[in-house]
């Protein structure tokens, strides 16, 4: 058969072509232009000026956020949240997941299942705004509970001691129920002749988790940890915008919430712009390079 | 073969009874507070169930025209925005699913690129800034028109269709397009559904951009509304406006019933679609 030229290929899938046409200038409207939009880091983005008139700077912006040392504070807070997102919440379903696993009363683990998969669906503002709820020092319920045990209240939210636990804490609230799915299915694919041979052997619950469970999921394990590597320093802005307050600034301001002010509430587009692309191409050397250890380690990489 | 119960069942039926307790606590919690009477909220006595049940903070929240704006704008952004997501969603997959389609490996990288790189907060409002969309519908509804893990996934759903179907509607005369709407769409209900939900529950959802490109408090999104009310704390208007007494604590029953109304109507509908949700993460994992 004659191999078709480039024109008649085209002429033939016009109608495709046309059904992408919306989807592809959405793609450039909204992904790229602002990808060519980080040039604004090397101007003195001015609004009035807009993007063609204002001058170019260079790495300015860049030089001031790196010798500020201000600066280092929120990169700093984003990167042990990023740290203890993978060592706490990482982990929480593949725990779950086995819990579900092990579970042999077969209703009593669905009714959990279910329940569990229910905060992942709640909006980030309703999940912030019932932490602020439980959490408040006069009225909540957790200060309540501490009091009736002989506890002091805490002043959770005004504390910055405790922003990270509550914003791990509630991490693991939302995604662990809703992170079980894909590993109870690579648990559901495991052959079931391998808990026999190991039952055989002598392998009480314990060990089968170990040697047959955890060994069956690994490839799973893998993709995923390779995949929130690449998501890790993306700390979620909305969360961290409703719980911040000044008090606990000192560990709640993270770089999104740090550009959100600078930029759209502070007008300094250019500043903030050249500190929230310093911040992706650190997360990007990190993916990178843990992809590569992960390639040289096992078998599995993301690409 | 029976077993007998170790104390490793015992632990476990434990612990996933504290995360089921761990899940659903607060919103009874919420509920509660919600529906008691202000002594006994003052007085901090509300665990699990009610006390002393009235519907007054309910009803003081109902009368607030916040609210119900933010429930019409969310209403209103969310149709709008499943249509114009499905839409293109559908499609952008049934095109990139034809294995043969001209330019595909070039278009299908560049949507894949963009999962790994973009331009962040600022240029993303200077850019829907200068589209003009500050203040109006379109702010809302078009820049997250399309995400690329739920395009790939409808993309990889398509192509697994047999394509003899296909065919056989080719042999009775159907064009590309009637294939696509009378054959391709109605047996990819499944897949239609997870994403469709898995759009609305997004759009329901949204606050950032909201955030970023409206001012104007008349077309909030409920979750704006919801975080005035709540973690600003302008619910002591209502307060103000309706009279009620009891200031301090009527205002975390007040509070409650903000959240509450703001989650409701997922609850409601949560047990009929749960299983789809399921479905749509393991899809969404196996060609990720």
């Amino acid at each position: 058969m004659r191999r078709l030229s480039v024109l008649d290929q085209v002429k033939r899938d016009r109608v495709y072509l046309l059904l992408l046409v919306p989807a592809l200038i959405h793609y450039i409207m909204f992904r790229y232009a602002p990808m060519f939009g980080v040039a604004v880091s090397f101007m003195d983005f001015n609004l009035f000026k807009g993007f063609w008139g204002s001058p170019w700077v260079g790495f300015k912006h860049f030089e001031a956020f790196f010798t500020n040392p201000n600066s280092w504070n929120v990169v700093r807070n984003n990167l042990i949240l990023g740290l203890y997102k993978l060592i706490f919440t990482f982990p929480a379903p593949i725990i779950l997941a086995i819990l579900f696993h092990e579970m042999r009363w077969k209703k009593y683990r669905r009714f959990v299942q279910s329940v569990s998969y229910l905060p992942y669906f709640l909006s980030t503002v309703v999940v912030s705004s019932l932490l602020i709820m439980l959490l408040s020092p006069s009225t909540g319920f957790v200060n309540k509970a501490l009091i009736s045990f002989g506890y002091e209240p805490i002043y959770f939210l005004q504390k910055a001691e405790w922003f990270r636990t509550i914003f791990i804490a509630s991490d693991i609230w939302v995604g662990a129920g809703y992170g079980t799915i894909i590993f109870l299915a690579a648990m559901a694919a495991i052959d079931p002749q391998l808990y026999e041979a190991a039952r055989m052997d002598g392998a009480g619950r314990w060990k089968q988790t170990i040697h047959v469970t955890l060994p069956g999921i690994m490839p799973a394990i893998v993709i995923m940890f390779i995949m929130s590597i690449g998501s890790v320093l993306e700390i979620d802005f909305v969360k961290a915008f409703l719980l911040g307050n000044p008090a606990n600034m000192d560990t709640a301001d993270i770089v999104s919430t740090y550009v959100y002010r600078l930029g759209i509430l502070g007008g300094s587009f250019s500043q903030a712009s050249a500190v929230d692309i310093s911040m992706a191409v650190f997360s990007l050397l990190l993916v990178y390079t843990t992809n590569r250890i992960c390639r040289r380690l096992g078998d599995t990489s993301l690409w | 073969m029976v077993k007998k119960i170790g104390i490793f069942d015992v632990v476990n039926f434990l612990l996933l009874a504290f995360v089921a307790i761990a899940c659903l606590f607060p919103f009874f919690h919420m509920a509660s507070v919600a529906v008691s009477a202000p002594e006994y909220v003052v007085r901090n006595e509300i665990t699990f169930f009610p006390k002393g049940f009235q519907l007054d903070a309910l009803n003081a929240v109902l009368q607030d025209p916040r609210l119900w704006v933010g429930y019409r704008n969310t209403l209103i952004y969310a149709v709008l925005a499943l249509t114009i997501s499905m839409s293109l969603t559908i499609s952008a997959a049934y095109s990139l699913s034809r294995k043969n389609l001209v330019f595909r490996a070039p278009i299908m990288l560049m949507i894949v690129f963009t999962m790994i790189f973009n331009g962040g907060m600022i240029p993303f409002f200077l850019v829907a800034r200068s589209y003009g969309l500050l203040d109006t519908i379109w702010a809302v509804v078009l820049p997250n028109a399309i995400n690329t893990v739920w395009l790939i996934i409808m993309r990889t759903f398509f192509q697994n269709l047999p394509k003899e179907i296909e065919e056989s509607g080719r042999v009775d005369g159907l064009s590309d397009l009637t294939i696509l709407t009378r054959i391709v769409i109605p047996l990819s209900k499944p897949v239609l559904l997870t994403i469709g939900l898995f759009y609305t529950v997004a759009i329901w959802n949204d606050f950032t951009s909201a955030l970023i490109l409206l001012r104007d408090s008349t077309m909030f999104p409920l979750q704006l509304v919801i975080r005035n009310l709540v973690v600003v704390g302008q619910a002591g208007d209502v307060l103000e406006a309706t009279g009620v007494g009891g200031k301090k604590v009527v205002l975390d029953s007040l509070k409650y019933a903000v959240i509450l109304f703001g989650c409701l109507p997922l609850l409601i509908i949560y047990p009929f679609i749960q299983k789809h949700f399921e479905q749509g993460a393991l899809i969404g994992s196996v060609k990720g």
